[in-house]
């Protein structure tokens, strides 16, 4: 902790930094709310739709078994929810409590930002230089991609995942991580500390977003792999009772199929390989400047390296036949935590030259 | 104009909208035969040709077999994945190559694991046997995989966009619209000047077009975003470049080490280096002989009282230049900005204290007098150093020396270093005397002393007190050996200790002939990889086929590779073919039906 006696711009930074700690779990309470909802809201328009369904039925006289009529009610709430997901900012669903997460988030964020910028003047540099600076603006840019994304994606249903994440990344920068400004080291004066780091940062924005959704994707694989089991089960009993199989949490019922939340996460997972991409070959020019050497698996070199294979490794599985779908997920989901653990582990416990946590 | 709406209607009913196109959908247009077999958009080869029950195969058709295995996509992702949890061991356990003292400390810390680990080549693993196999065969892989690649995209490049599918209404995206013409017009003609204008739209977009027209119907076959595929081929092909560059280029590369003390000169001849690793290829005689002097080494601290206090920084090795037969010039050597020369460049690796000091025997013959480089210890700059005098006294004598440049005594009575900047220097000896060791031809390293032949004299626990020397000092040596001096190297009549002791700086000299090519490919891999991963490609079809008096108008497309932009681009296709057919013919041909029409086929 700083010297809080005279106000100081540093403090003034932890005190923004902490507000918006307070705020980001405020906002994920209320997404968490959020999704307990759509859970009951995806049960009573469930029935709506077994309702019409029914009608429909009795219309296509004898028509359709009880499998397709599952499978069916589930595949048009898939891409009505893809619809939703598609859907400009001013045609979204009001959700309320969503909508509330995403204010919280807002105002989080300017105060994270506040904090950022603040801590950035204070040092005189851009505030992205040791350890808990890089957590600083890391999970300020994660929050910044997120909300940027939801312009163009309605990704509420992510809201839990990147505020929790972010209050846990962030809380346990100020409490563990907090280092005084310090002038910088001569090796971390230089353009690419600039670039190289922010870039990085960006990209494990991006990999965190594709992360989120390709957890759901699994767990929504699973869910409709469920109700397949379960309507082949209807069909062979030949009752058309409703389905009681467990599928998992009910907010599932208002995503995207497990396909489209792939297609999604891919999308983030390529963005963010990109930066990562740029982010290895910016660190390479920049160890050949500091340390003579564009390579030398440093251990820090090693786990870019690592996380750069494991993502193009996800981007082969994605093209492979047999490896669409969950395995790939999989993947994606290993990738990020070696990025967390990049950050966070190798950072703190491997030596190496990289020693510019700052921590000690 | 209301414009008619017509669903998307989607090919199979397995990809909802997406982007995945189902390789079946348009029988041969969409199977690439030379993407790898078990490619996603491939034909499955339990449906397709390659059946799976397996021929009797004699030693052709098993390494046919292999090779197909070894360059297929499961393989190249076994081999990566594999690549990546390979590369995790060498972050555990410290590496000969990055780090030497940390592999030699933890022998020394585990001596029962280190040999075990090593028989594993855990300690080298980037060089090891397992590592290498395993980035080898996947780069055997990928030139086995990019080598038909490349040939069946350059044929596709020269080829004509394929004949257009008869059942358009299964691809990924189809529309369908109805045109109705004018009473005088003739439905072919309309047909005719429709797919005309789609033509020339297409080709506008960017797209490569050829023309169907067969029996009642015309069309036109569109593809783009070749460049999808350039770039992937661009982005392998360069990895396969990096490696080359790495390897190749790595032979002509050599690293060297030196220490150069304020004042003194150093030449680019292998005696002067302290250490020199050479590639293989590099003639250690045809090094350019130039020389750099150190004229001065100056750095800055940060003040007390300040956050970061007695943090140092700001280096900077002030040099001379000089080559043969060629005016002097000067140089900078700073952190980040090496200095380039004659091919080189020179780093500065680090810097400390080099005492100068002057030892004379009892008849007051000067025996030894120079600036001894000190090794920092701590990051105010105690440093160590050994001064041995094999010649000139009664017995050889040697001195561990620890310098403090702004010393400060503990409560304990041993003295610490409080400051890196030359406040309040000290410098302290402990005195041996015996025998240095040095005659057996045995190098022995100028920073360590084996004080095993010989009796402690003074400091430890010898119980004299080691000797005390500030700058300019001169104190005797015990038994009456002679005496040690700690010159002042400040100019005359300098106030305060500035100067008063030279610094040395050890520099790296490297000559990296692979690392420009290395970033060359880097980029070229970056750039492709951008194109192979943004740029959609894929194909579109418009057919119309007259139908008495009305034209039926097709809009299909279909996505190879990721293309999630596929259904708008179709859709806004249509719409700007249709708003042009209206503006063109404002009573003509024009859209019959707002509403939805059935697919037809
Ligand atoms: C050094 C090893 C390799 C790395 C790092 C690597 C990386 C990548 C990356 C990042 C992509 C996505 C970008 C793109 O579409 O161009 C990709 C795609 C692709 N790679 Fe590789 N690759 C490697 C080896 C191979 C090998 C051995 C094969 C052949 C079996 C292969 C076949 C492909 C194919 C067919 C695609 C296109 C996938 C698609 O259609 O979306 N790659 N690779």
């Amino acid at each position: 902790m700083p010297d809080a006696s005279p106000l100081t711009l540093d403090s003034v930074s932890v005190l923004l930094v902490w507000t918006a700690i307070a705020i980001y779990a405020l906002a994920f309470i209320a997404y968490a709310v959020d999704l307990a909802r759509r859970g009951a809201v995806a049960v009573e328009a469930k029935d709506a739709a077994a309702r019409t369904a029914r009608d429909r039925e009795l219309v296509a006289a004898g028509g359709g078994s009880a499998r397709t009529g599952i499978i069916e009610q589930m595949r048009a709430q898939e891409a009505a929810s893809e619809d939703a997901l598609n859907a400009p900012v001013g045609r979204r669903s009001r959700l309320v409590w969503a909508r509330i997460g995403t204010s919280l988030t807002v105002l989080g964020f300017l105060f994270h930002l506040g904090g950022d910028v603040t801590r950035g003047i204070a040092a005189g540099r851009v505030p992205w230089s040791n350890m808990y600076e890089f957590a600083l603006t890391g999970t300020l840019l994660i929050v910044a991609v997120y909300l940027g994304v939801l312009f163009r994606y309605d990704l509420r249903f992510l809201g839990t995942f990147i505020t929790g994440l972010v209050v846990v990344l962030l809380g346990g920068t100020a409490i563990w991580f907090y280092t005084d400004i310090v002038p910088l080291m001569d090796p971390l004066k230089s353009v690419w500390l600039v670039i190289h780091v922010f870039v990085a940062s960006l990209a494990t924005a991006l990999f965190a977003l594709a992360f989120g959704l390709s957890v759901l994707q699994l767990m929504q694989a699973r869910r409709e792999a469920r109700i397949a089991v379960a309507a082949r089960a209807q069909d062979a009993a030949d009752t058309s009772a409703g389905s009681t199989a467990k599928t998992g949490p009910r907010f599932l019922q208002t995503l995207p199929s497990a396909e489209a939340l792939e297609s999604l996460a891919y999308r983030f997972a390529i963005l963010g390989f990109i930066f990562w991409t740029f982010t290895l070959i910016a660190g390479s020019i920049w160890a050949n400047d500091a340390w003579g050497r564009y390579w030398g698996f440093d251990t820090k070199e090693v786990w870019t390296f690592v996380i750069w294979v494991l993502y193009a490794g996800y981007i082969h599985a994605r093209a492979t036949r047999g490896w669409r779908g969950s395995r790939s997920a999989w993947l994606s989901i290993i990738g990020f935590t070696a990025v967390i653990f990049n950050f966070t582990i190798v950072n703190m416990f491997f030596k190496g030259l990289h020693a510019y946590s700052g921590l000690s | 104009m209301s414009r008619p709406r017509s669903d998307a209607s989607t090919g199979s009913d397995a990809s909802t909208g997406s982007a995945a196109s189902t390789g079946s959908a348009a029988g041969s247009a969409a199977a690439d035969p030379l993407r790898p077999a078990d490619h996603a958009d491939a034909v499955d080869p339990v449906s397709g040709s390659d059946g799976i029950t397996q021929p009797a195969l004699g030693v052709v058709g098993w390494l046919r077999w292999g090779w197909r295995q070894l360059t297929s996509m499961r393989t190249a992702l076994v081999l990566l994945l594999l690549l990546a949890i390979a590369a995790v061991p060498g972050s555990l356990v410290p590496q000969r190559s990055a780090d030497p003292n940390g592999v030699r400390q933890y022998f020394v810390d585990n001596p029962d694991l280190a040999p075990v680990l090593d028989n594993l080549s855990l300690f080298d693993v980037y060089t090891s046997p397992w590592f290498s196999a395993i980035y080898i065969l996947l780069f055997v892989s990928l030139v086995g995989c990019v080598i038909p690649r490349t040939k069946h995209h350059y044929k596709a490049m020269r080829a004509q966009p394929p004949r257009t599918p008869a059942r358009l209404s299964r691809l990924d995206v189809h529309h369908s619209e109805i045109l109705e013409c004018q009473d005088d017009q003739d439905a072919a003609a309309a047909a005719a000047a429709a797919v005309d204008a789609a033509q020339q739209q297409l080709r506008k977009a960017g797209y490569r077009v050829a023309r169907y027209d067969g029996g009642r119907a015309f069309s036109v076959s569109a593809e783009r975003g070749y460049l999808r595929e350039t770039g992937n081929l661009v982005f392998h092909a360069s990895l396969v470049g990096v490696l080359l560059a790495v390897g190749i280029g790595g032979g002509f590369t050599y690293t060297g080490q030196t220490v150069i003390i304020e004042g003194r000169t150093w030449v680019n001849t292998m005696l002067d280096y302290t250490s020199f690793n050479p590639g293989r290829f590099v003639d250690e005689d045809a090094l350019t002989p130039y020389a750099l002097t150190l004229d001065d080494f100056s750095l800055s601290y940060v003040a007390p009282g300040q956050q970061g206090a007695g943090q140092a920084g700001d280096f900077v090795a002030h040099l001379s230049t000089q080559f043969p037969d060629a005016d002097a010039g000067t140089g900078e050597v700073r952190v980040n900005h090496p200095l380039q020369i004659a091919g080189d460049k020179v780093y500065l690796m680090g810097n400390g204290y080099a005492p100068t000091i002057t030892v004379r025997n009892g008849d007051g013959d000067v025996v030894f007098s120079e600036p001894v480089p000190f090794l920092p210890q701590d990051n105010n700059m105690t440093s160590q150093g050994v001064v041995k005098v094999p010649d000139g006294l009664r017995e050889q004598v040697g001195m561990v020396g620890f310098f403090y440049p702004t010393a400060q005594e503990l409560t304990n009575g041993a003295l610490t270093s409080v400051y890196g900047d030359l406040e309040y220097p000290m410098l302290t000896f402990w005195v041996y005397a015996g025998d240095l060791g040095i005659d057996g031809g045995v190098p022995k390293s100028v920073y360590t002393l084996d004080p095993a032949e010989m009796t402690q004299l003074a400091g430890g626990d010898s119980g004299a007190e080691s000797l005390e020397l500030k700058p300019g000092e001169t104190v005797d040596l015990p038994d009456g050996l002679g005496t040690v001096t700690f010159d002042n190297e400040a100019p005359e009549g300098a106030a305060g200790f500035q100067d008063s002791v030279k610094r040395y700086v050890s520099l790296s000299i490297h000559r990296d002939a692979a690392a420009t090519w290395v970033l060359v490919f880097a980029v070229l891999a970056t750039a492709g990889l951008l194109a192979a991963l943004f740029i959609p490609r894929r194909r579109m079809w418009v057919r119309a086929t007259p139908q008495g008096h009305t034209v039926q108008l097709e809009y299909a497309g279909l996505a190879r590779g990721e293309d999630p932009a596929l259904d708008g681009a179709v859709d806004q296709f249509a719409q700007r073919h249709l708003a042009s057919l209206a503006d063109r013919e404002p009573a003509g041909a024009r859209p019959a039906r707002p509403e939805t029409t059935p697919d037809v086929d």
